[in-house]
């Protein structure tokens, strides 16, 4: 590991100790944070009682299909609106002020069409993540070199095999931030919807502990939103390093 | 002005050749080239000197088939070019346009994959270009990881290995440093001589030019046109080290004679060109 890693690992670790002591001398009032020690043990009793994988799973399964659904349904419509000038034109100032208006008001009346159902979730989740996802593409493509253009027009290839060939291949950088951004915004989108006003899900089950002064639980569950959060943007910034590196971008 | 040679075996040729840019919202049109006669001897090599934005990169483009005259007609090997590029022409662009998320050796192999080439030719055909670009040892490594000209190399396999008649050149060596340029100017005339392919070569660089080139066209500013073609005589078999012979000098002097007054004219100098 570098040295950056490890000067990052012990910035953590000072930190959680800091939380921790924090607690244990009674800086901190017990009632309000436990020790991060306690979460971890209330954690790992949580989940082999197995009392809340089933919200677990369904939160965490609303996700990624909320992350996939954008992904792919973001990258189509970057395309489609790339190849339109004039409809890029009229949407740009919508993109730019996309995430200045809360989303989140329109969630009644997702439940009011779709009602108290996954499918208000999910769609607050793609609401979230999928703006990001085209913004990145149109960025993408915007940046694919024109003399690709002309090396496709050199070997004679279609507008179908140019894109899949060299412009999706040219744009990828971005396109992989855009699915980072996804994937960080359907979590955001999810949790927040199911903590307002979903009977079911992660968000719901730790707003219910909350309501109920249940801290492990809370502090718990918590705890295990911020490590697969974690987890799964440090798998897609690793897999990003490693693609750019190679092609001598370089990303910081 | 016709650079028309009878009797010999002509390769490609523009006759007539103008290229008009439409207007852009209330802007006027552009006349970019021409008109322009040429016509390119089956395996010589030709340059196009002139001044920045004289059409040089235009003529280029519309003998590829990548744009099409606006009036003229443009042939390869008898049949005419209609904005499409034909096969048997490669281009080398200016700008890298090695692709990044490839390695050298799939760079080079991109154009015989496309062309469903049998993988076993692919594999002869790759490793002979690279062998001969000298990239052999850099086949794994990725655009990133390479210089510049390495780079502009591995942009000359990928055409080199469909084996093209005629070969595009548009200042490909335009980003390199001066003996960097001169080396690639070595690669380029061994490329020539081994494929036997006509070469038309764009540049900037009239020492360039005249170094490589059998007949070099000198372009007046824009609307380009021919003002002179200078055949320069050299053997085939030659090499950078002709920059030492007497000859090159008087060559460069008269294409700067030529497009000294053109290169001011299209800096807006037309004043002091006169002088």
């Amino acid at each position: 590991m570098s040295r950056v890693g490890w000067i990052r690992i012990a910035v953590i670790a000072i930190a959680i100790a800091l939380l921790e002591a924090s607690c244990r001398l009674g800086l901190i009032d017990h009632r309000v944070v436990i020790p991060p020690s306690e979460m971890a043990d209330a954690l790992v009793h949580l989940l082999i009682s197995g009392q809340d994988n089933d919200q677990i799973l369904r939160t965490f399964g609303i996700v990624v299909l909320a992350a996939v659904i954008s992904a792919i349904g973001g990258f189509a419509l970057g395309v489609i609106i790339h190849a339109l000038p004039r409809v890029r034109q009229s949407l740009d100032p919508f993109f730019a002020t996309y995430y200045a208006v809360p989303i989140f008001i329109f969630y009644p009346v997702m439940i009011v069409i779709f009602g108290l159902s996954a499918i208000p979730i999910v769609l607050m989740g793609v609401a979230t993540a999928i703006v990001a996802m085209i913004i990145a593409t149109l960025n993408g493509l915007d940046r694919v070199p024109q003399v690709l253009t002309k090396v496709a027009c050199v070997h004679r290839m279609g507008r179908i095999a140019t894109a899949l060939l060299l412009k999706l291949p040219a744009a990828a950088p971005h396109l992989f931030t855009g699915l980072k951004l996804a994937v960080s915004y359907a979590f955001i989108g999810v949790i927040a919807s199911e903590f307002i006003l979903a009977p079911a899900g992660l968000g719901r089950v730790i707003s219910d502990a909350y309501t109920d002064f249940d801290n492990r639980k809370m502090y718990a569950l918590m705890l295990l939103l911020i490590i697969v959060a974690t987890v799964v943007n440090m798998f897609l910034h690793a897999v990003d390093q490693h693609l750019a590196e190679r092609r001598g971008i370089g990303k910081a | 002005m016709s650079v028309a040679v009878p009797g010999e075996d002509i390769h490609a040729s523009l006759s007539d050749v103008t290229r008009v840019y439409p207007g852009v919202a209330g802007t006027p049109a552009v006349h970019a080239l021409g008109p322009v006669d040429l016509k390119l001897k089956r395996g010589e090599f030709f340059a196009v000197v002139g001044p920045s934005g004289c059409g040089k990169t235009t003529l280029l483009e519309v003998l590829a088939g990548l744009q099409q005259a606006t009036a003229g007609t443009v042939t390869f090997e008898g049949r005419p070019i209609a904005g499409k590029v034909p096969d048997g022409i490669g281009v080398v662009f200016q700008e890298d346009a090695s692709f990044p998320w490839l390695t050298v050796w799939d760079n080079a192999a991109f154009g015989l994959r496309r062309n469903g080439v049998d993988p076993a030719k692919i594999r002869r055909r790759v490793d002979d270009a690279l062998a001969f670009m000298g990239l052999t040892d850099f086949a794994r490594a990725y655009p990133a990881q390479l210089s510049g000209g390495m780079r502009q190399r591995v942009c000359i396999s990928r055409t080199l290995v469909l084996q093209p008649r005629l070969i595009l050149l548009d200042e490909p060596f335009g980003a390199l440093d001066a003996q960097t340029r001169l080396l690639m100017g070595d690669e380029v005339l061994r490329l020539w001589r081994r494929t036997g392919a006509t070469i038309l070569l764009i540049t900037h660089a009239l020492d360039e030019a005249a170094m490589l080139s059998d007949r070099i066209g000198a372009m007046s500013a824009r609307p380009g046109r021919f003002m002179e073609i200078v055949a320069t005589g050299w053997p085939r078999e030659r090499d950078s080290k002709i920059v030492s012979d007497a000859g090159f000098g008087e060559i460069t002097g008269r294409l700067w004679d030529n497009l000294r007054g053109e290169s001011m004219k299209s800096l807006g100098h037309s004043g002091v060109a006169a002088g």
